[in-house]
């Protein structure tokens, strides 16, 4: 993927947490997170992003 | 803002001048017609009045103060920019005094997420970014302006009424010794964002306010770090803030910091409290030796234009047409780029080698920019200041993964500063299919090594050019009367191959560096016929 494509894909997942609320946005988030899985050739590639996503955690 | 205890222009590094006000004989003229009155002598109206002087053109540039500008203001010159300095002649002190710049880092918590580099090489003239204080900007084109005869600098002498007539305006300006009005063919509005001419028009800008404001302050210290802009996201002395750090010459280092939600602005701008937030950001860059507070003031992001830049004879340039948020350094930038198009553009139409039509594509081409800078940074404002719930997220999510991940860090980098495109253009012709590389017309002239010099060296100054390769089309072209001036570069070489080329193509460069039109198989007919209809000459 460019980087502007990343770049659309940060956009569309900004404005659709907004467009989803007053729902809460790990819901939403959620969803996107299993169709994108979805999208991918197994699972395994899922859960190497699941397990990277788990260890850039920002909290202090 | 300065120290309490230090006047409003004691600055620790500049000088101010002090101008008078026309004295003595020099008041005799002052009620006389002018062909071209220009309102503000800020840097984009003294840009003006350089590039109609360069067309031949006389002007007379008024200006309610007694001096420059106060505080360093716009401190990022960019490439474009200075190519046009550099057109006007005047682009050596600049290079002398300012700092260049292609790097930029960002850190996220203190630690580095990203660096970027902005494009450069050995075939271009000017590095992307030249950091610069506003005054030694206004202080270097009034050098330029003092030597030019053909430019009248009335200090002290602010516009206090307009009205348009059949022919022109008539502008009524006060001075020490009183007040006096006289007629203009055409003014040029440079009176900045509080406009004076827009607000006796009845003009207005239109747009929006983003949320977020931002503190600037400059500090002069000893401190040792390369000239590379740093942006700070969620530094610890600012946990929900973007913190910006650039160095300027004379030891002066800009430090600018976005205020929380729940900072009170007017308390914000205390001089204690200014001192006590820079002292943070310092102690957070590893700064521990002395520093002196020189001159700050506050800002908010705004998106705001005209929708016509132009009124009959009133054209707007500068801030007084736009004001742009400051993260995409474009503010100057871009009222540069818009008297150098009005200045030979109006200069053209006044020594008759154009057509009046010409002056029509100037809001088209120049909004049309503005625009560009607003979708810019609005994308910049969206990850400086989140403005909602899911920005946040993304926001902080991409940052946090930037640690880790490159890719997520590039979505912080700021891209700016790539000249805009005038595609739209009424004074552009349509592009030849013919070409796979080089600019299309509309677009700036790229640069490119040319022998011991560079491509943009050979360009005419203040006039149309044709840079062709075939030396048989470059006489055909000179022989014909009302052709622009050639430069015929060798072929193959690089510059054609970075122009996308052939040994009979050739680009017309208009007096602004933006290609007016491109043949892969060009005729000095062709030639000409192109250049009177970018002139909207009437043959
Ligand atoms: C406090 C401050 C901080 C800034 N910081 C930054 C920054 O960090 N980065 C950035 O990119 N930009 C910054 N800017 C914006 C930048 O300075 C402007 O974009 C730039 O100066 C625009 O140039 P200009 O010539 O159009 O207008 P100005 O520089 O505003 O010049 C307008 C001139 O018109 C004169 N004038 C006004 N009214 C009249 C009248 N009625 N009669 C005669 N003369 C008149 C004024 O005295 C002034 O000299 C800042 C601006 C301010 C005010």
């Amino acid at each position: 993927m460019t980087p502007h494509e990343i770049e659309q894909v940060y956009e569309a997942l900004a404005e659709g947490i907004d467009r989803a609320a007053p729902e809460a946005p790990e819901l939403y988030l959620a969803r996107a997170c299993l169709l994108l899985a979805r999208a991918l050739p197994s699972a395994e590639a899922a859960l190497a992003a699941i397990a990277a996503a788990g260890m850039t955690s920002t909290a202090d | 803002m300065r120290p309490a205890g230090r006047a409003d222009t004691a600055s620790l590094y500049f000088t101010y001048p002090q101008f008078e006000a026309p004295k003595g004989a020099a008041r005799a003229g002052l009620a006389r017609d002018v062909a071209v009155a220009i309102v503000g002598a800020g840097p984009v109206g003294m840009v003006a009045a350089l590039t109609l002087a360069q067309q031949g053109i006389a002007s007379v540039l008024i200006e309610a103060k007694d001096s420059f500008n106060d505080g360093s203001r716009a401190i990022c010159i960019a490439r474009q920019s200075y190519a046009i300095l550099d057109c006007l002649g005047v682009v050596a002190p600049f290079l002398e005094k300012s700092l260049g710049w292609t790097t930029g880092r960002s850190f996220y918590r203190g630690q580095q997420i990203l660096e970027f580099h902005m494009p450069d090489g050995p075939e271009e003239k000017f590095r992307p970014m030249y950091n610069l204080e506003q005054q030694f900007i206004e202080a270097y084109l009034w050098q330029a302006i003092e030597a030019t005869p053909l430019i009248e600098t009335r200090w002290r002498s602010r516009l206090e009424g307009i009205e348009i007539g059949d022919s022109g305006a008539r502008l009524t300006v006060a001075d020490p010794e009183g007040s006096y009005s006289f007629h203009a063919d055409w003014v040029l509005a440079a009176d900045g964002a509080r406009s004076a001419v827009r607000s006796q028009l009845g003009l207005r800008l239109q747009g929006r306010n983003f949320e977020g404001r931002y503190v600037i302050a400059d500090v002069q210290m000893d401190h040792d770090y390369p000239t590379i802009r740093r942006a700070l996201f969620a530094p610890a002395c600012r946990p929900g803030a973007t913190v910006l750090i650039h160095r300027q010459p004379d030891n002066i280092w800009r430090i600018d910091y976005q205020l929380g939600d729940d900072e009170d602005p007017a308390e914000a701008v205390r001089e204690e409290v200014v001192r006590d937030s820079v002292a943070a950001v310092l102690a957070e860059i590893g700064h521990t030796g002395p520093w002196e507070l020189e001159w700050w003031s506050i800002y908010s992001a705004n998106t705001l234009a005209l929708d016509d830049y132009r009124k009959g004879p009133v054209i707007f340039i500068g801030d007084s047409a736009h004001i742009v948020p400051i993260f995409g350094v474009r503010g100057l930038n871009n009222g540069i780029a818009d008297a150098h198009n009005i200045g030979w553009k109006l200069g053209h139409v006044l020594t008759g080698k154009a057509g009046a039509a010409l002056i029509d594509s100037y809001t088209p081409e120049r909004r049309g920019a503005t625009l560009d800078v607003f979708a810019n940074a609005s994308k910049s404002a969206r990850f400086m200041t989140p403005p909602t719930r899911g920005w946040q997220i993304l926001r902080d999510a991409a940052l946090g993964l930037a640690l880790t991940h490159p890719f997520a860090g590039e979505l912080a980098n700021p891209r700016q500063m790539t000249p805009f495109t005038y595609a739209e253009s009424p004074a552009v012709l349509p592009d030849d299919a013919g070409f796979a590389a080089g600019p299309a017309p509309g677009a700036a002239m790229i640069e490119a090594r040319v022998g011991a010099g560079f491509l943009s060296d050979r360009l005419a100054r203040g006039g149309f050019t044709l840079v062709c390769f075939d030396p048989t089309l470059a006489r055909a072209v000179e022989a014909l009367p009302g052709t622009p001036a050639v430069a015929c570069l060798p072929w193959p070489s690089a510059a054609a191959d970075r122009l996308g080329a052939g040994h009979g193509a050739a680009y017309l460069v208009r007096p602004d560096l933006h290609v007016g039109a491109r043949w892969q198989a060009a005729t000095a007919e062709a030639v000409r016929t192109a250049l009177d209809n970018l002139c909207f000459r009437e043959v």
